[in-house]
């Protein structure tokens, strides 16, 4: 293998650890100023991308679309909250993953119900399509750069957020004292729904950013739900830093896993059989490496609290 | 660990007590009889559907019961109860396909005989569980929930890509397995097999919590430091739990599959978790008889929703809202009265 | 939505209606209308309703049913199907797996099964059975077809890639089958996989001269959005699963250029396959796939084949089916011993269709006659 294949799946793991970091900065977030479990987040990433197909289609115009999306996710987030997330704060785990679990059948059968059965059409724009030289002759898609470039702003954003305004101090006082910020004057509800609605506007906003480039259909969510979990969870619930560490190591695992592995045992296997066992190996790798890890610090590695 | 507190209902006085405990008795009585017997009567009138679709709400009843030692006795959700289930599916479907065509399984010949099979679906999921929750119960809360979900999801991706077995096609079972001295092959005869695999089950569990074991497993639960303090360790009690509660799963799979004709993947997928903790739930966390109550209610919803739109899971999606926001006891928490200790 | 209420409330009838008429014809439908993939199941059900319609006959009753994709679910439905309803023929799945699930059960419990798209190898080899008829394609067609059309064309070393699943091993292998040559490498890919950018650099880096994947649904989409930006300049062949009308309407222009085998065309020309489009898209106002036009052929199949007798004498409508009486909307068509079809797999083209979307265009024949490799092991 090429070093210049070797940057190529590291560009990519990075991309695809950028994008997993939009989706559990949000799951991450919820859990911790609220502590709610929330299995519909990948809905949201849907609305963002259904949302942002329609409007694109519409406006013709791609940022247009982006900014409809986002703030579609960010209101269906608000709606949802005002609605049903409110009344599961106090109750246990449980009922939340039922709850939100009902959540994702009433939000994926509700757009097909809408919109039909059928993928929708959403495409990079005109300007970020096509590729850039990589060192070494390669080449590399614009638009997967633009979605790195996106990830790194919003993580530094996410961090002035939280460390310097006011709204980022009521988040951190409500990570560590939920009953103490409420004694301090702040309108909790407001705080929530606020939060809430943040977290589903950057699910929105990487389902926004990915649906370009992969099926806009219903249940699109769901992988993604999935692999978000698995990264707070190794990053250690609540935390932003462990969500971000969390994201670009399942990324760089997934990515490189499913280039090496087959390769690895192309070694001593014939070459079908390798690309199945190494494949299947591959899939499972992330959720052997969360394993790993919890086994050995259960509460993953950048606890924010339990 | 985030507890569960469903045993924290006030006290009620002693006559209030005796109601509700008669009622509670009846509301029991009835779903056991509606059970057994709504086949019986469909058999005399010729209903073989109903029949074999009162089998499935047996097993996934009894799926559900094991899932319940472990979410509300234990206070353990495990998010990954489909692995026991699709274990026990395969050992169903594995062993048929040897004793079919008379080769040899890691040294052992396949068996359709369903007491070997039953045998080493339990042997084999125990196993695994002991396996998993020995890593698993290091961790607590959600990090637990997804720990086992991770755990559901490796045995997923592994039968998915294994292709001799049929990989994501499944894998058929020709014949039904045999049991000595019953047709199985009879609808009602193998209703009447699941039936009683879910009233042992149940039984089991009643039993297992009204022993010492039980007590302390309530302990675990409720409050740690106290169990401490009386010197017993929490975590070989849960495991204990655990392990059992994946034996009664898995037996439900293999039964299931016996059911079905047919095992595949999606016995092992996420959806099939959630869909035992749904009826879990939706039938009372900790209630003895939820389960059954919760796999009534989901399997008739899935049933009667199904032919009338196509949008159905959009409605099921509503019903389990309803349920979770309004009705927090579960079905039979609304049926038979508040919880008790049972 | 009309068709379905009435399938619905049909259903619910269903003990009233049984008694009136004994000649009446009952028939099943158990597909997939929810969840992913759901397109399929809505075009084969639309096809297959359309026939129903254009026939006119008010002896047939058809009860459609949601598996929303699940094995255990569909298998619960068929038993619902067959023992309560008693319906004569069962029909719909679009699922290798589900249909693995169902199929065997249903024919040796005497009813028949007549499959509008699932084609499993081991349903048309050692499983096979005289009342199982797939009226689709064994599932090796349309890659063996394109392995002898790339062959023709002069391709020495292609890539090929797929899921590492059943469906997807027995795609390559029949690709490989047909194409008979050496293949640069073979890329499995994970079910469901939604990114390929590691596959992508991996087909970059390769020496391959053409690229052949087999990714159904929403898998080749999200590949083939990624493929158009990657910068890769390969010829791109697979099969119609990757090509239909829905999905490359979905794809846009990333499609356009791509060659796909098909059995059928919607520019087919021929006068059943002119009134189905036209019927199609004034019933349904879009462009029928061909997931539709496998409904269409299920139903006008299973319609020739009453002409002749009753589903209740069992041999005389075997019989009747195996005849394949009627005028395919893909042409010539006629079932081989173990009852798949032996027929032309075409070559389309995506091109840019007058409204500016893409569309599929026929090019011509890959092979005349195709005939799956199973039937041989099929003893019935």
């Amino acid at each position: 293998m090429s070093v210049t294949l070797l940057i190529e799946q590291l560009i990519n793991g990075l991309q695809l650890g950028t994008m997993l970091f939009l989706m559990a900065s949000g799951l991450t977030l919820v859990f911790g100023v609220m502590g709610l479990i929330n299995l519909a987040h990948g809905s949201f990433y849907m609305v963002g991308a259904y949302v942002t197909a329609l409007a694109t289609v519409s406006t013709g115009s791609f940022l247009l679309g982006l900014v409809a999306g986002v703030l579609a996710a960010a209101a269906a987030g608000a709606i949802v909250e005002l609605l049903v997330i409110r009344r599961l704060y106090h109750r246990q785990h449980l009922d939340q993953v039922l709850a939100t679990f009902a959540l994702i059948l009433i939000f994926s059968e509700g757009t097909r119900w809408l919109f039909g059965s059928s993928p929708l059409w959403l495409s990079p724009p005109e300007a970020l399509s096509g590729s850039v030289a990589l060192p070494g002759g390669s080449r590399y898609p614009v638009y997967r750069l633009v979605i790195i470039a996106v990830g790194v702003v919003v993580a530094a954003g996410l961090y002035l957020l939280i460390a310097h305004t006011r709204l980022g101090m009521r988040i951190r006082a409500g990570e560590s004292d939920r009953e103490m910020i409420g004694a301090l004057g702040v309108n909790i509800r407001r705080l929530y729904t606020l939060v809430f609605a943040l977290g589903a506007a950057l699910a929105g906003l990487a389902g926004s950013l990915v649906g370009a480039l992969q099926s806009v259909q219903v249940g699109m969510g769901e992988p993604v739900l999935i692999l978000a979990f698995v990264v707070i969870v190794i990053g250690g619930i609540g935390s932003i830093k462990g969500a971000l560490l969390g994201a670009l190591l399942v990324g760089m695992v997934d990515t490189l896993g499913r280039v090496f592995l087959p390769a690895l045992f192309g070694q001593f296997m014939s070459p079908s059989d390798a690309a199945g066992t190494g494949t299947a190996l591959a899939a499972m790798l992330i959720y052997i490496l969360m394993a790993v890890i919890l086994a050995f610090k259960p509460k993953g590695l950048f606890a924010a609290h339990d | 660990m985030t507890r569960l507190h469903p045993a924290t209902t006030p006290e009620a006085s002693p006559s209030e007590s005796r109601s509700w405990l008669e009622r509670r008795h009846l509301v029991h009585g009835v779903l056991l009889a509606v059970m057994l017997l709504a086949p019986v009567a469909a058999h005399l009138m010729g209903e073989i559907y109903y029949v074999n679709l009162a089998s499935r709400v047996a097993l996934v009843a009894m799926a559900a019961v094991g899932l319940n030692l472990a979410i509300g006795y234990g206070g353990m959700i495990s998010f990954g109860h489909a692995a026991y289930f699709g274990l026990g599916g395969y050992v169903t479907g594995i062993s048929a396909f040897h004793a079919f065509d008379g080769s040899l399984v890691m040294g052992l010949p396949g068996s359709d005989n369903m007491l070997a099979i039953w045998l080493a679906a339990v042997l084999l999921c125990g196993l695994l569980a002991l396996a998993i929750g020995a890593i698993s119960l290091r961790t607590t809360g959600v990090y637990f929930i997804m720990i086992t979900l991770a755990f559901a999801q490796m045995a997923y991706y592994f039968a998915n890509s294994w292709p001799d077995y049929g990989g994501q096609d499944g894998l058929p079972i020709y014949l039904r397995n045999t049991l000595p001295g019953i047709d199985t092959n009879d609808a009602l005869s193998f209703f009447l097999i699941c039936f009683t695999a879910l009233v042992l089950s149940m039984a089991l569990t009643s039993r297992l919590m009204r022993s010492r074991f039980g007590a302390a497993l309530t302990m675990a639960r409720l409050n740690e430091t106290r169990l401490a303090t009386a010197g017993i360790s929490p975590f070989p009690i849960r495991l204990v739990a655990f392990v059992i509660s994946a034996m009664i799963t898995g037996l439900a799979g293999a039964l299931y599959a016996d059911l079905n004709g047919f095992v595949s993947p999606s016995m092992l997928s996420w959806h099939l978790s959630g869909e035992l903790m749904v009826i879990v739930i939706l039938g009372g966390v900790g209630r003895l008889y939820g389960p059954l109550a919760g796999a009534i209610l989901f399997v008739m919803m899935e049933t009667l929703l199904g032919g009338l739109t196509e949008y159905w899971q959009f409605f099921l999606g509503l019903v389990l809202l309803g349920v979770v926001l309004f009705a927090k006891q579960g079905v039979i928490g609304w049926l038979a009265g508040r919880q008790q200790h049972e | 939505m009309n068709k379905l209420t009435r399938a619905g409330l049909g259903l619910l009838m269903t003990t009233a209606v049984a008694t009136a008429q004994a000649e009446d014809v009952k028939i099943g439908m158990i597909t997939t209308l929810s969840g992913g993939g759901s397109h399929l199941g809505v075009d084969v059900r639309d096809g297959f309703m359309l026939a129903m319609d254009q026939a006119d006959r008010d002896d047939i009753e058809v009860l459609i049913q949601d598996d929303a994709r699940r094995p255990d679910l569909a298998k619960s439905l068929s038993n619902e199907f067959m023992q309560r309803d008693e319906v004569d023929i069962l029909t719909g799945i679009i699922w290798s797996n589900l249909a693995m699930a169902v199929v065997p059960s249903v024919v040796r419990q005497g009813t028949f099964y007549l499959s509008p798209n699932a084609g499993p190898s081991a349903l048309a080899g050692k499983m096979c059975h005289e009342n199982y008829f797939n009226v689709a394609y064994q599932n090796d067609n349309l890659h063996g077809a394109m392995g002898a059309y790339m062959r023709e064309q002069g391709f020495e070393n292609p890539l090929l890639m797929a899921p590492n699943y059943p469906a997807g091993t027995d795609a390559l292998a029949g690709f490989k089958h047909l194409f008979e040559g050496e293949v640069a490498d073979e890329i499995y890919t994970q079910l469901g996989q939604t990114d390929y950018a590691a596959e992508i650099a991996r087909i970059r880096a390769s020496d391959a001269d053409s690229l052949f994947f087999f990714l159904p649904g929403g898998m080749g989409i999200s590949f083939m959005k990624q493929w158009e930006n990657s910068g890769v300049e390969m010829p791109v062949f697979g099969a119609a699963f990757s090509f239909d009308e829905t999905i490359i309407k979905a794809v846009g222009s990333a499609a356009i250029g791509a060659m796909n085998t098909s059995q059928w065309a919607y520019d087919l020309e021929n006068a059943a396959n002119q009134a189905f489009v036209e019927g199609f898209q004034d019933a349904y106002d879009r462009m029928p796939t061909l997931y539709a036009a496998q409904g269409y052929d299920t139903a006008r199949l299973i319609l020739s084949a009453l002409e002749k007798a009753h589903p209740s004498d069992q041999d005389a409508f075997r019989e009747a089916l195996r005849e394949a009486d009627f005028d395919s909307v893909r042409g010539e068509f006629r079932f081989g011993p173990n009852h798949h079809p032996i027929q032309d797999i075409y070559v389309r083209e995506v091109v840019e269709g007058e409204d500016g979307e893409p569309t599929n265009r026929l090019v011509g024949i890959a092979v005349e006659d195709i005939q799956d490799v199973y039937a041989e092991q099929c003893r019935m």
